[in-house]
């Protein structure tokens, strides 16, 4: 039918070995779950979800201190998460006894939130902690938890 | 040449190596937290941030991110009188360590957080040459660092400045709206450490989540809406110099 079917042949030969080759390398190279869904590593999805969390939620802490979330309801702290004060204590949640959460200082704490500051919201509130307290510890009078002095008593009891 | 017996068989074993490589891109399954249940989204009520900075020093916590760059930062607005168009901006060190009081007090002050918006048509993941950042199924935008090249086109596509180059890493980083959380039912960091509420995570598919309701009775604002990002961080209460 062809004259000299050998190129032929031989071309097709050629073609399918450079298939092949692309075939492998590209299945070698793509990684597997590219395209699974879009253009990306489907993968890539599960390694970030995989990163351990640092702040373990205030869910995680009430379970345990459960006489500090009740102080907290009877306050407007109720609103406040533990840790936006006590910082990241995933750790502490996974193994309470080898790490403790440090030592807060109120006179810095409380003014992150309450030094008064003109683009703060107007209803929040605020004061100059300098004319306030003079710079004594907030936790003197304030219980943090509880932060509103409505008597003597309650000043002074349950200090947590 | 003509393929006799001898060729065909040496050709075989290639073949069977390649189509192990076909049969492995199938997809595995996903564990208990189904993508497709989920479309994740932020709602920010700008009368009630007081601007003090937890949620940057939450989120720097929380994901490692390196002193000076920023996933969410806090900004502070002066707007003098009428200058609606020029606000003075600032945001030292992102608002980490709170504010200083603004000399001028007169005028309108306020504050207002940002962070990536994870928009539904966003330009950072348009623009990746090698598909590292992408919009996932529950609608959150991520960089596979593995993957990513550094070569900073998604910094500048992003119109919100919301990406950085990890210096340590060389590759792209952004908010994952702590993606490691959210899948275990956790809130992201900076909602969890909020102590006002002014930052709430909202899941838009979820019929019974708060934020529908919000939405209806509110005047929300999304950030550059004349960019159609399809932005998904609400904005409550947006003074209209905010940029």
């Amino acid at each position: 039918m062809f004259k000299d079917i050998e190129h032929l042949i031989r071309l097709a030969i050629a073609m399918a070995i450079a298939l092949v080759v692309f075939v492998i390398l590209r299945g070698a190279l793509v990684p597997r779950s590219f395209g699974q869904y879009g253009h990306y590593r489907g993968a890539a999805i599960a390694e970030v979800a995989s990163r351990p969390i640092a702040f373990a939620g205030h869910d995680t802490c009430e379970a345990c201190h459960t006489d500090v979330a009740d102080q907290k309801k009877l306050g407007k702290h109720v609103v406040v998460a533990c840790e936006t004060c006590h910082g990241a204590l995933a750790r502490h949640a996974d193994d309470p006894s080898s790490v403790q959460p440090k030592k807060l200082d109120t006179a810095v704490l409380c003014a992150r939130c309450h030094e008064a500051n003109s683009a703060k919201p107007k209803n929040f509130p605020q004061v100059a902690t300098a004319d306030h307290s003079g710079g004594i510890a907030c936790d003197t009078c304030h219980q943090p938890h509880r932060p509103k002095i409505e008597t003597a008593k309650n000043a002074t009891e349950g200090k947590k | 040449m003509e393929i006799t017996r001898r060729r065909l068989l040496m050709l075989l074993p290639a073949a069977a190596v390649a189509w192990k490589y076909v049969k492995a891109g199938t997809p595995e399954a996903a564990p208990n937290y189904q993508l497709t249940e989920h479309w994740w989204a932020m709602l920010i009520d700008i009368p009630k941030c007081i601007g003090c900075g937890s949620c940057v020093r939450a989120c720097a916590e929380e994901n490692d991110v390196p002193e000076g760059y920023f996933r969410t930062w806090v900004e502070r607005y002066h707007v003098a009188d009428w200058k609606i168009e020029r606000p003075e901006v600032e945001s030292p060190n992102g608002g980490k360590n709170g504010f200083p009081p603004h000399p001028d007090e007169g005028g309108k002050n306020f504050f207002v957080p940002k962070l990536c918006n994870h928009c539904a048509d966003s330009p950072c993941t348009q623009v990746c040459p090698v598909g590292a950042t992408f919009a996932t199924p529950d609608g959150v935008v991520l960089v596979d660092k593995n993957y990513c090249l550094g070569c900073r086109y998604c910094v500048q596509a992003c119109p919100y400045g919301c990406r950085f180059i990890n210096p340590k890493t060389n590759t792209a980083e952004k908010c994952t709206l702590c993606y490691h959380r959210i899948t275990k039912g956790l809130t992201t960091a900076c909602c969890e450490v909020c102590p006002t509420g002014a930052r709430q995570l909202a899941d838009l598919k979820n019929p019974k989540d708060p934020i529908h309701e919000f939405l209806r009775t509110h005047d929300v604002q999304v950030l550059k809406p004349h960019m159609a990002t399809g932005a998904k961080v609400f904005y409550n209460g947006m003074d209209g110099s905010v940029r």
